[in-house]
């Protein structure tokens, strides 16, 4: 049974270059993942402001002995925005793709398929891997069941599920923080940057329900999901994605490692990591075919 | 001299026998439509058609000149990829003259399996790039691609002009806010993905309750999306039109409870290359079908005559949700 591995995925949120680069510093040194995701993926506006970042970035964490993936737009439009996506596809780099503009110029070489395209079955799946999907971190509203089918079914793919943070549930040509704050997302100026971890949309009735950032939206509640290592073979999964938010993710990574060496069970990893700032309430209800929001037992 | 452009195809839907008969009377070019289990998008209760329907249709639609177009539009479950790949086995057994596929399984059977059958990229697949759109096209050989709702009438003409299939956009009806196929609202809230099931925001997950204060709320899977006051018209909870509290405001965050109608653009979507439009409503009833489709084709055939819409806002006004309508995407400002 190979070892589950961990990895790092991209920050969603408009972070500052700074914060960018100490935060990626210190995951360099500190986090217990074998695999750090950094790019930005959900606004092309954003882009310019963290060229200067990543390479540092890049070479600390690879120095320190992390697979550095970058990864693309999950909704790329814009010429400009399309031309990063079809140059990061065209270097040799692994890339993830979450548009499938980007499949084209990637084409035969190897790449993950990331959580925003529609892989929901075997023959998707199969699809992508003969064109060299090596790792594929599905959907998120995709059931265990149907993780397993289609993980069964393609042996030389590993699964990446997503284990960690606010779920990303939808992307849109609107922006909705603009939106909120009276903007349009053409002069938005860049209010996104207000809420490190979304900003919190709640019922009328101040029930907690969705969280924005920017064109995305996202759960409120913050996905958990923990399993002992075994179990996650089983299941076909062959690494754990840990969302970026702003509590400390070092802490986060040591908590799953811990789970994933046997070293603590899933259920006292679950309570250690309630006992962190989490983003929201603790939910998994997805993984076993049930609403986002709910917390199920797996 | 500009360009004189062919007649605009008119695509519309239909969720009955009796529907299909009404669009195709009413002036359809081509009309749309799904069977009746998970494979399509607009998968409700008492919906869509069986395949001896699908095929008499056909027949049907065939004898007065106007095309069928299968919807087999939604993401085939894990394991049962069977119920997809027999929906594609009965638009080609009974001469559907395309079918519409987002699924990349369900492409690939499609293409493999039948060669000549003509795919259309549905709008699910969220394909708004000449890099994605010629992706489709170069390995399933889809020959149209229905454009998500994202795009400004600006960027669509700029896309005409890179990519090599047919475009279609639509132009009246639901809305969808978020980037078709790329959300999952309606399943977090509920249990139930549109893209696996083809309903958002199911019925059987509804709930109006009257509060202390003689107000209606409108819950989806135990979520307030709406709250209406007395007296008021109470409008169906769709998750992303609903009023929610966010920067300390309440209030319409996502869209307000609106309905596309880009009729005054038809002239527009034309000059920008685009070959067909289409109306949204397999989920519609044959008296709204007849009088949304007898409106659109009267405007392209004056649109054909002298190069000028009617404007159909009013007449088409009554008929959008709650009688409020907007252009979506299609203009820039919308974002």
């Amino acid at each position: 049974m190979a070892a589950i591995e961990l990895a790092l995925g991209p920050c969603f949120f408009n972070w500052s270059a700074e914060s960018f680069t100490d935060f990626y510093a210190r995951i360099a040194d500190e986090a217990a993942v074998e695999r750090v995701y950094l790019g930005e993926v959900v606004c092309g506006k954003r882009m310019a402001f963290f060229n200067k970042v990543w390479p540092e970035a890049i070479e600390r964490l690879t120095k320190a002995g992390k697979t550095v993936v970058l990864s693309t737009l999950a909704l790329p439009a814009k010429g400009p925005e399309r031309r990063v996506v079809g140059e990061l596809a065209e270097q040799g780099a692994l890339i993830e793709i979450n548009d499938l503009s980007a499949l084209l110029a990637r084409a035969g070489r190897p790449f993950v398929a990331g959580p925003f395209l529609n892989i929901y079955n075997e023959s998707s799946l199969a699809h992508l891997a003969a064109r060299g999907a090596m790792d594929w971190c599905p959907p998120v509203e995709l059931p265990l069941s149907s993780i397993e089918t289609a993980a069964a079914a393609n042996s030389g793919v590993t699964v990446e599920l997503f284990a960690f943070g606010r779920l990303p549930l939808a992307v849109s040509g609107r922006c909705y923080h603009a939106r909120a704050h009276g903007l349009s997302k053409d002069s938005c100026q860049f209010v996104c940057d207000q809420d490190p971890d979304g900003m919190e949309v709640e019922t009328l009735e101040g029930d907690r329900f969705l969280a924005v950032n920017g064109i995305q939206t996202l759960s409120s509640g913050c996905q958990l999901v923990t399993l002992a290592a075994a179990d996650l073979s089983q299941s076909g999964i062959g690494r754990l994605r840990l969302s970026p938010h702003t509590l400390d993710m070092v802490e986060v990574a040591g908590h799953y490692r811990a789970m994933l060496d046997g070293v603590h069970s899933a259920e006292e990893t679950t309570a250690r990591l309630r006992e962190m700032p989490l983003p929201g309430t603790a939910c998994n209800g997805y993984l076993a075919g049930e609403a986002g929001w709910r917390e199920v037992a797996l | 001299m500009p360009v004189r452009r062919k007649r605009l195809e008119l695509v519309c839907p239909a969720g009955t026998p009796a529907a299909l008969r009404t669009a195709v009377d009413a002036g359809a070019d081509t009309v749309y439509c799904g069977l009746n289990n998970e494979t399509n998008a607009r998968n409700f209760p008492g919906l869509n058609f069986s395949e001896d329907e699908l095929a008499t249709a056909v027949r049907h639609a065939h004898g007065k000149g106007a095309k069928v177009l299968l919807a087999v539009n939604t993401f085939a479950r894990a394991g049962a990829i069977a119920v997809w790949t027999r929906a594609v086995d009965a638009a080609q057994a009974c001469g559907a003259d395309a079918v519409i596929a987002a699924d990349l399984a369900v492409l690939d059977y499609a293409a493999n399996r039948y060669p000549d059958l003509r795919l259309h990229l549905s709008v699910q697949a969220a394909a708004n790039t000449p890099e994605a759109i010629g992706y489709y096209q170069k390995t399933f050989g889809v020959r149209r691609v229905v454009l998500p709702r994202v795009l400004s009438v600006e960027e669509i003409a700029r896309l005409n002009q890179a990519v090599e299939v047919e475009t279609e956009a639509f132009v009246f009806g639901g809305l969808c806010v978020m980037t078709e196929g790329r959300c999952a609202l309606s399943s977090y809230a509920t249990g139930k993905s549109p893209n696996l099931t083809g309903v958002c925001s199911p019925p059987d997950h509804v709930v109006y309750e009257k509060t202390s204060e003689n107000r209606l709320l409108a819950r989806l899977g135990g979520f307030t999306i709406d709250r209406f006051d007395e007296g008021e018209a109470a409008g169906y909870p769709t998750l992303c039109k609903g009023q929610f509290c966010a920067n300390g405001k309440a209030g319409y965050l996502f869209e307000d409870p609106v309905s596309l109608n880009a009729a005054a653009l038809l002239p527009r979507l034309q000059e920008a290359g685009v070959t067909a439009v289409k109306i949204e409503g397999r989920q519609r009833g044959k008296a709204y079908i007849g009088s949304v489709v007898r409106a659109f084709r009267r405007a392209i055939e004056d649109l054909a005559g002298d190069g000028k819409a009617n404007n159909l806002a009013d007449e088409l006004t009554a008929l959008t949700e709650g009688g409020r309508q907007t252009t979506g995407a299609y203009r820039k400002t919308w974002r």
